[in-house]
């Protein structure tokens, strides 16, 4: 009833290939947004911000520039942490070694030399595709790390190598409660996840997708692969290299190795997988569920615990978490491999015909 | 000179155990067709259950039947429950299924036995074998000789089996296409589970061996992910190759530790075989006997 | 039929082409030519190396000897990017589209040479980006009018029937506005209405576009219908070469069809 797009023509193309092309779409998306940067800071506690929100927030911007790796350009990579990595260490040399430097210029400029790393391990995969192509981002994430501990410059001969992140100051405003973190990084995601989307509409989504279909045919139409893989490498490194720096200062105030594990690259991956491969929208899904899943499972089994007096232990929950984690992943390729962006499809699909069965 | 050679010998015997893994791998991929990352995660959860009811008191010969019993059930659930429903997928999406294996054998395997680190007695003691010790000043542990061994029987078994015996082709024949091996009448559940199984045998002898070596422990699962460069070097289908693929990654691997290592600060181990697994393919994609990838258009 | 159609000068020279892979010779010294706007078919026995003759000439294969003149310009291989951007569009025997992909999006792909803005300027969807989308959209509704599938055009590829499929491989290849044409059996597989509607399209796209076409084909009606001159191979060697008529009646050609040993 409420979900008709009768009476909704479009008289261009513009309107035909618009993000949000139905109006009810249109006011949703209004609706969450201004629920996002208005309602949401003043009624959320600081715990619900650090710990929930803007992790959210940040791996969704991750499992985004995974997902424009992996999603649209096709090629797999198990190196996303290491990239994060790059971008948060480049972020602080930035802002350690240049004075006056402003900290967005210096979260581009991690994200770009992340780019520039990326493009570098993007190499291989003019010649290497499929598993063999993750084994070799694999070596990137064990190289990076090495070497980000290692080089003593990186790291300022930090004797622990774990660093205190600098306080994010812009224009004189200190951003130094979980609120202001939170609008901060909310605004740094949005206009990033906008931008994925117009290219993923635009002309260089479509190169990617042909890539990732049949490069043999994207060629033949002519394109150009090398620049359409190193592209994609690049594009996605950036954000995973944003992503990476706001980690590190808006999410833990250090700067860490340890951080960007491999285990990290993993809980993004499924992010992906989970939330719906080659999809923005699956990106944000994917980081819902991901995030929200240790903490649902932990508040639940703690509860028939202490109910029901289980004496149940830390370890368990940790080993249950990682059976739950692993069996969602080969549940949802199961029942489906395009993941919760295509279940809410679905459901939207549904809901225009509701209160009709079909 | 002669620490060259001990180094050397010391990385080709440690590439053996990594060829075991290997080889765990490269039966699944060469009869199913699936990448099977969970195999590191078969590794350890074999040890650790192996380990497990030693602790419950059961003998040597019981504990070993038992835990390769478990072993076989498991392939048979994984059969039933991640292999069935994901028949004729595109193999990217059963390399991710088996991701999420891994993780849930290694949730489930530590919640079953317990997380401590163990140690695992294979009646081997890993110390210098005396003779040659004496006659050439090198120390060659008997019991990496062993393990060399039993992989070289290992092999030598699974080859014949392979390329002799009916099952064998009937497992290729399923490799290269579910669908056709399906209309041909190759029952392949059977087939899946008795692979699985097998794999599952050979988790379980990797995993007494590095478990015997380095303790039963997570990191276990870690040895895993050293087997792919083993398996990019390799082919991703060829014993032999598994074999020589592990040979070459343990020796570069310890001498790159030993004479690279002190240049650049250590810890080189974690990233050199990646490295030069990496190098490799930009060289020759589908490994030393791997076979050249067709595409027709 | 051939209309009265406005056949110039050669646009395509093959001389001496010959192609091996490993031991197998796929093509053995062939020598011919292609003049502008005319439909030139290319016929023979299942294995002879006609798709490997096509890839050759947009360069999917690279000959070990020979020479590959196009519009004036000597080579002695094709590289698939200058085939594409000189004007030479293509469709596969067993259709290379992107499948997950929908009608329009596949069409809109073969646009993109057209396409100058930079990443940048998609991401900011500003000006020239902008602009282009919209144009090219444009240009891409005409030919899926041509082509008559708007029913499907939000469709995804994968989950059109085949003949369909087809014609969306075709309307892909148009999209570029191509100077030449190269169809790998574009009736395969299809029904006698299906086969008439391709024909008709190819003929129009000739006609109106004046588009040089090569198109591989295993129905003889097609070929005597609608070329102007055909090329006959046989085991990677060239047996015949004339209009339909000519060949028809050359003995080369009739034992090949029969199968008498040479």
């Amino acid at each position: 009833m409420i979900y008709r797009e009768a009476g909704q023509f479009k008289a261009s193309y513009a309107a035909d290939s618009a993000i949000f092309p139905i109006r009810q779409d249109r006011v949703g998306i209004a609706v969450i947004l201004a629920l996002a940067f208005l309602v949401v800071p003043l009624t959320a506690t600081p715990y619900l911000f650090s710990a929930i929100l803007i992790p959210f927030l940040i791996l969704s911007l991750a499992a985004l520039g995974l997902n424009i790796l992996t999603g649209y350009a096709g090629q797999v990579s198990l190196g996303t942490a290491a990239f994060m990595a790059v971008g948060a260490f480049a972020s602080y040399n930035f802002m350690l070694r240049v004075p006056g430097m402003p900290i967005l210029l210096a979260f581009a400029g991690g994200g770009l030399m992340a780019a520039l790393v990326g493009i570098l391990f993007g190499l291989p995969s003019l010649r290497i595709r499929g598993f063999y192509l993750a084994v070799a981002t694999l070596a990137a994430q064990f190289f990076i790390l090495w070497v980000l501990t290692k080089v003593g410059w990186i790291t300022n001969y930090s004797s622990s190598g774990v660093i205190t992140a600098q306080q994010i100051e812009i224009l004189g405003y200190h951003f130094n409660t979980p609120a202001a973190k939170y609008l901060l990084v909310l605004s740094i995601v949005a206009v990033m996840a906008l931008g994925a989307k117009n290219m993923a509409r635009g002309n260089v989504g479509r190169s990617w997708m042909a890539v990732r279909d049949m490069d043999l045919a994207a060629e033949v139409i002519g394109i150009r692969l090398m620049r359409a893989k190193l592209l994609a490498f690049a594009v996605s490194s950036f954000y995973c290299g944003v992503a990476g720096a706001l980690y590190a200062y808006a999410y833990l105030g250090t700067v860490e190795p340890e951080a960007y594990s491999l285990d990290l690259s993993f809980r993004i991956l499924f992010m992906v997988i989970v939330g719906g491969v080659g999809s923005v929208l699956g990106s944000f899904l994917g980081s819902a569920f991901i995030t929200l899943l240790p903490v649902v499972l932990s508040v639940t089994v703690r509860f028939l615990d202490a109910s029901f007096n289980l004496g149940i232990a830390e370890s368990t929950i940790s080993n249950l978490e990682l059976m739950v984690f692993g069996g969602l992943i080969i549940f949802f390729l199961i029942v489906e491999p395009h993941g919760l962006a295509r279940l809410w499809q679905i459901a939207k699909e549904k809901l225009r015909l509701w209160p009709f069965p079909h | 000179m002669s620490f060259f050679f001990e180094v050397l010998i010391g990385g080709l015997l440690s590439g053996v155990m990594y060829s075991l893994v290997a080889l765990g791998f490269v039966l699944i991929y060469k009869a199913s067709g699936v990448f099977n990352f969970a195999q590191g995660a078969l590794v350890f959860f074999a040890a650790l259950t192996f380990v497990g009811l030693q602790e419950l008191k059961l003998p040597f010969w019981l504990a070993l039947p038992a835990t390769l019993a478990v072993m076989v059930l498991l392939a048979l659930v994984i059969e039933r429950v991640v292999l069935r429903p994901l028949v004729n997928q595109p193999q990217i999406t059963l390399f991710m299924a088996t991701i999420g294996l891994a993780f849930f054998i290694e949730g489930l395997a530590q919640m079953m036995w317990g997380a401590n680190v163990r140690g695992l007695d294979l009646g081997l003691q890993d110390e210098p074998i005396q003779w040659i010790s004496d006659a050439s000043g090198m120390n060659i542990s008997k019991f990496d000789l062993a393990a060399a061994g039993v992989a070289a029987v290992l092999v030598a078994a699974l080859a014949v089996f392979f390329n002799r015996t009916r099952i064998g082709r009937a497992l290729r024949a399923v490799a290269d296409d579910h669908q056709a091996a399906l209309a041909v009448g190759i029952p392949l559940r059977q087939i899946w589970t008795i692979v699985w199984g097998v794999a599952g045998a050979v988790a379980l002898v990797a995993g007494l061996l590095w478990g015997a070596r380095n303790g039963v422990q997570y990191a276990l699962t870690f040895v895993a992910l050293k087997a792919l460069p083993v398996l990019i070097l390799g082919g991703f289908e060829s014993v032999p190759g598994a074999i020589v693929g592990g040979l070459i990654i343990g020796a570069s691997e310890k001498l790159a530790e030993v004479y690279i290592g002190p240049y650049v600060g250590g810890g080189i181990e974690g990233w050199f075989p990646y490295v030069l697994a990496l190098v490799f393919l930009l060289v020759r994609p589908e490994g030393l006997f791997g076979e050249k990838i067709i595409r027709r258009i | 039929m051939t209309g009265a159609r406005n056949i110039g000068d050669t646009i395509l020279k093959l001389e001496g082409i010959s192609l091996s892979f490993g031991g197998v010779k796929a093509l053995a010294d062939i020598s011919f030519d292609v003049r502008e706007h005319e439909v030139r078919a290319i016929i023979g026995p299942n294995g002879a190396g006609k798709s490997s003759m096509l890839n050759v000439i947009n360069g999917v294969y690279r000959p070990q000897q020979g020479t590959i003149t196009f519009q004036g310009r000597v080579r002695r291989d094709m590289n698939t990017y200058d085939a594409a951007a000189h004007g030479i569009a293509r469709t596969f025997q067993n259709i290379a589209l992107f499948k997950s992909m929908s009608v329009l999006d596949n069409v809109m792909t073969g646009r993109n040479l057209k396409m100058k803005a930079n990443f940048l300027e998609q991401a900011l969807w500003i000006g020239r980006a902008r602009r282009e989308e919209h144009e090219q959209r444009e240009r891409v509704e005409a030919v899926i009018d041509f082509l008559e599938i708007q029913h499907i055009r939000k469709t995804p590829v994968g989950r059109l029937p085949y003949g369909l499929q087809k014609r969306v491989e075709l309307a892909r290849a148009l999209a570029a506005e191509p100077t030449m044409l190269l169809l790998d059996e574009p009736m395969a597989g299809m029904n006698v209405e299906e086969k008439q509607d391709m024909c008709r399209f190819i003929l129009d796209v000739n006609e109106q576009y004046g588009t040089t076409i090569v198109l591989i084909e295993h129905d003889m009606g097609v070929v005597m219908d609608i070329s102007d001159r055909v090329v006959v191979l046989d085991y990677g060697k060239k047996i015949g070469d004339g209009t339909p008529d000519e060949v028809r009646a050359d003995r080369a050609v009739i034992d090949a069809y029969l199968g008498v040993a040479h």
